[in-house]
């Protein structure tokens, strides 16, 4: 791909999207889309539509806002634009970019939408979504991510899902999945309204609970800073704590090799592989929460985090036909169990609570990545409590049994501490370790023993904690030949027999809004009545009229 | 409540044989009345008026004079004939025997054409309630009350379409027409032109010539459209539109005679003294009001346009004149627009430049006026010329809005331009100067404001003094 790299570092400063203020204890997030500011060339971002480069701007400020303002306990999200709130992915785009950039594309503003509703439900910043005109598609579909909706009620500002009326394709951000899951609109309310392309508005609209406040358009602004500062007002956050900065994750790209401070990593091009080395902290950690307040984004735990999930939202994009990545780790396994302790001991503070909570969702992207993920433990690694949920996200681990001959390392061990029982669910609202053993939840309750044990291959084994320990004659070979194999599968086939096999246990809105995603977009998003020559989403913007596959299939 | 249907709707759409559109416009017709009451001219409601009421879609049933006090004007509800063996004319169903029902995937996209097209109707009249206390004769207040009734019939029009064909959601519209209100901050008229102020009689006439005449363009191209309902009733209106647009044309062509004969017998360009308007204060209401009703028509490169032709539910102007395949797919189009800074004629996909292509039937009919407006000042010896600027100027809609370009056509600096807006559109001074000229209503028949002149002829061949508005 000739296109220069999607870098995803950005700040307030360089916004070319949205203006970020703050006033009160409410935060505003004021979109504003640069028409001519897209991503790549070819479309303009009419009418407040976006792209992944206004997303990213999007993420940025909900991450910022968690961690440099503490005082902020509530989120306001609006429009500059006049009667428009927002209409969407830009659809020029769409039919501009190749499949895996659209998957990519909403696989990304998924996350930056879960992270909306994870700061309103975990970091008490609650988002509010102020609507003063169109907001369709996506835009409806950010709303949908706030937890409180309120709406222009000027007899023309409408809330609207056009996606299958218009485009034959499904909202792309878990719009039909919070309708009916989050929302609870009634399932023969929302058939209507998924299929009105203008959609519904004033009395309508908040009678069937698309919305739940109107508000005449002269005292919008003014209602919203009133209910904002009222929920703001409610909010637990420390309304005198002082933000840590979060300054540009530094790293370098020399040909194969990605470097950053704690993770170093190479590409192997021909097995199309990436490995990924994790290096634990290099000083013991800081005696309590006020010291970690003073290193802020220094603080290893948040600067690894950082670093990981700049990489792999790199490696999604950037590096596209990379389908494995492998998951290695370099340390002091006692540091990172101290780093781990701090964690647990200052749970009650709002930074060190941000840091955790934004591990489980590094750990998530992770789980999420379409990526094989093959995790090697070798001595000295430190997969300890929170490194070690890389290997339980791996679909398969090996462990070296043993040293690598004439080499003077201890055998390799790996450790569990609090943290992989509780801090980090997957999207199945399990831990990594229930979900692997859903057959026996009576075994986590025994692992809890272990904690803090240095557990060496043939425990870890025996424990069920890894999957394969091969001893030093036969680990190139086998290590060698997993990723052999991996690289010979159909990426396309393997992306979904990861997905299915990873996310036992039961659905939540999450996990549905992934699946069902994926689902659609490698199916109705790839058919000829979408992306055929004479479909609908090819043809949108052309006037001229799709012509459908009338099978039911 | 029970109406005489014939006698108070005047209709040819078999109104009282239909029990579901009864009902819904038993329902509707109380709170038009309350709407004209409220929102209607201004303080008129015992004023009879010398009304021209169609009582029928005939060739004599258009125009019926009488005195009429406007409350009880006979607001009908008029189809022009039906050609049973019209077909679409464009478009992917081009062929197709037209629609006498809405086609279901065509329901939500015809509803907000009627809709947008409805709530304009309304929103004039308006802009326009307070006009009446300024009135520069009777003739010309007839003039304004007529055109406010009408718009009140285009309304109805609208309104029948959608009780008629549209169900529920139908009826929900009809009643939003009457709730959006024009200027008001918490519920505006759809479209931003209508909820400027008309605030004087230069800028109504100018209103009438250059936006009603947009109007006149958006229903000539629904007159092409496949729903055949929308269609008759879209011609019906037409004929009523001619007349409003030539109050417009009349009424600067009577004040541009004003000032000619003012100068010639002064021998001065200082009219201003003389309590007329200018020459050049005409021309800056010209650019503003030309300027913003080329901003109705809509982005250059409009995928809805497109879709409506395609669909069949909106033509171009006079589709069926037109000599090519009528589907345009693989036709192109060229066009003036902007990039990088500039004006660029380029070629584009015919079908995504529709509203772009109306819009140069608009101007071309634009231009007609002003040879009538500058023969006046001709015949005066006068050596000035009104002139339309360039449809670059002073745009917010479509591509232009980035250019700041002067009436001539040429793209300056902002600063630059800034620096000569006083000189091509309405200052606020000028604004002043033509509301201080708007003194009382003169009512005194054959009597007219000193910076009009009086018209050629009256309104169904009555005399220069005839009485056409009574006050009760």
């Amino acid at each position: 791909m000739a296109d220069a790299p999607i870098d995803f570092r950005t700040a307030p400063d360089r916004y070319r999207h949205w203006k970020l203020s703050a006033e009160n204890g409410v935060a505003y997030l004021t979109m504003d889309v640069n028409e001519d500011g897209g991503l790549r060339p070819g479309y303009k971002l009419k009418l407040n539509s976006y792209d992944l480069g206004v997303d990213i701007e999007l993420a940025d400020a909900v991450q910022r806002l968690r961690f440099e303002h503490p005082e902020v306990g509530a989120v306001v999200i609006r429009s500059q634009r006049d009667r428009i709130f927002c209409s969407g992915a830009n659809i020029n785009m769409l039919g501009l970019s190749t499949h895996d950039h659209k998957v990519n594309f909403c696989k990304f503003t998924n996350e930056t939408r879960l992270a909306i509703e994870d700061a309103s439900e975990h970091s008490d910043q609650t988002y509010i979504c102020s609507i003063n005109g169109i907001a369709a598609g996506g835009g409806y579909e950010l709303a949908l991510a706030c937890e409180q909706i309120l709406l222009a009620d000027d007899g023309s500002s409408a809330v609207s899902l056009p996606e299958l009326p218009l485009l034959a394709v499904l909202p792309g951000t878990g719009g039909l999945t919070r309708l009916v899951d989050k929302r609870m609109v009634r399932r023969d309310h929302a058939d209507f309204f998924c299929t009105t392309a203008e959609g519904v508005r004033g009395k309508r609209a908040r009678d069937w609970r698309l919305v739940d406040k109107l508000i005449p358009p002269s005292k919008l602004a003014d209602e919203t800073k009133k209910i904002a500062e009222d929920v703001a007002a409610r909010s637990k956050r420390p309304k005198a704590g002082k933000g840590i900065a979060l300054p540009a994750v530094e790293r370098s790209i020399e040909g194969d090799a990605i470097r950053y401070d704690s993770l170093t990593i190479e590409i192997d091009r021909e097995r199309r592989a990436a490995k990924f080395r994790v290096k634990g902290p290099a000083a013991a950690p800081p005696a309590d929460a006020a010291a970690v307040h003073a290193q802020g984004a220094a603080f290893w735990p948040l600067a690894l985090a950082r670093e990981l999930d700049d990489a792999m939202m790199h490696l999604r994009l950037n590096e596209t036909e990379i389908g494995t990545w492998v998951l290695s780790s370099q340390g002091d396994a006692d540091l990172v169990e101290a780093y781990d302790a701090l964690l647990a001991k200052e749970a009650s503070n709002w930074l060190v609570r941000e840091i955790v909570l934004y591990w489980k969702r590094t750990l998530k992207r992770l789980d999420v990545s379409s990526r094989s993920l093959i995790a090697l433990v070798e001595p000295g690694s430190c997969f300890t409590g929170t490194l070690f949920e890389i290997v339980l996200a791996a679909d398969r681990s090996y462990m070296l049994d043993g040293a690598f001959e004439g080499s003077n390392q201890e055998p390799a061990t790996v450790r569990l501490t609090a943290m992989n029982f509780g801090p980090y669910p997957m999207g199945n609202g399990l831990t990594r370790l229930g979900t692997r053993f859903l057959a026996e939840p009576s075994r986590v309750n025994e692992l809890k023993d272990e904690i803090g044990e240095a557990l060496d291959a043939e425990t870890a084994d025996e424990l069920g904690l890894v999957t394969f320990t091969p001893d030093d004659i036969d680990w190139e070979d086998e290590v060698r030949l997993v990723l052999e194999e991996r690289a010979g599968f159909s990426p396309d086939g393997l992306i979904g027999m990861e997905a299915n096999l990873r996310f036992a246990g039961p659905e939540t809105m999450e996990t549905k809004i992934f699946a069902r995603l994926s689902a659609w977009q490698n199916w109705i998003f790839q058919r000829p009545n979408a992306t055929g020559p004479e479909g609908a989403l090819k043809l949108y913007g052309t006037g001229k009229q799709s012509k459908y596959d009338r099978k039911r299939a | 409540m029970s109406i005489d249907y014939t006698q108070r709707i005047p209709n040819n759409v078999d109104l009282s044989s239909d029990r579901r559109l009864q009902r819904a416009l038993e329902n509707w017709q109380p709170r038009f009345l309350d709407w004209w009451k409220d929102m209607g001219p201004d303080g008129t409601l015992n004023f009879d008026v010398y009304l021209r009421t169609a009582i029928s879609a005939e060739a004599n049933g258009w125009a019926n004079f009488g005195y009429v006090k406007m409350p009880d004007y006979r607001w009908g509800i008029f189809l022009a004939g039906q050609d049973p063996n019209r077909v679409i004319a464009y478009g992917d169903n081009k062929g197709k025997p037209v629609w006498q029902e809405v086609p279901g995937e065509l329901r939500s996209t015809l509803r907000r054409l009627i809709v947008t097209q409805g709530d304009t109707e309304p929103a004039s009249v308006e802009q326009q309630r307070l006009l009446g206390k300024t009135a520069p004769s009777l003739y010309d207040l007839r003039n304004l009350f007529q055109i406010n009734c009408e718009e009140g019939r285009h309304l109805w029009a609208m309104v029948y379409l959608l009780h008629a064909y549209f169900g529920r959601d139908g009826r929900e519209e009809a009643e939003m027409l009457l709730e959006r209100h024009s200027g008001d901050p918490d519920k505006p008229r759809i479209l931003g032109a209508f909820n400027e102020k008309t605030p004087d009689w230069l800028s109504f006439f100018m209103f009438t010539y250059f936006t009603d005449r947009d109007g006149k363009y958006q229903l000539a191209s629904l007159a092409e459209s496949g729903f055949d309902p929308l269609a008759r009733s879209c011609r019906f209106m037409l004929i009523e539109e001619a007349h409003h647009m030539f109050v417009g044309e009349s009424g600067v062509q009577r004040i541009v005679q004003r000032t000619c004969d003012l100068m010639k017998e002064h021998k001065t360009d200082d009219v201003r003294s003389l309590g007329a308007i200018d020459l050049a204060t005409i021309q800056r209401y010209l650019n503003f009001h030309f300027s913003v009703s080329l901003d109705l028509f809509g982005q250059e490169a409009s995928t809805n346009a497109a879709n409506y032709y395609t669909m069949g539910v909106k033509g171009r102007y006079l589709e069926t004149r037109i000599d090519d395949d009528h589907v345009l797919t693989d036709s192109t189009f060229d066009m003036d627009t902007a990039e990088g800074g500039r004006i660029v004629r380029k070629t584009v996909p015919a079908l995504s430049a529709l509203n772009e292509r109306l819009r140069n039937d608009y101007i071309e009919d634009c231009a007609r006026g002003l040879i009538r407006w500058n023969r006046v000042i001709e015949q005066a010896g006068i050596a000035f010329e009104l002139k339309l600027p360039h449809r670059a100027f002073n745009r917010r809609i479509g591509a232009f809005n980035e250019l700041t370009v002067s009436p001539e056509g040429t793209v300056m600096s902002e600063a630059e331009w800034k620096a000569n807006e006083h000189k091509w559109l309405p200052t606020d001074e000028d604004r002043a100067y033509v509301t201080s000229l708007m003194g009382p209503a003169v009512i005194e028949p054959g009597k007219f404001a000193n910076w009009i002149a009086p018209p050629q002829r009256g309104i169904n061949n009555q005399p220069g003094n005839f009485e056409y508005v009574r006050f009760n």
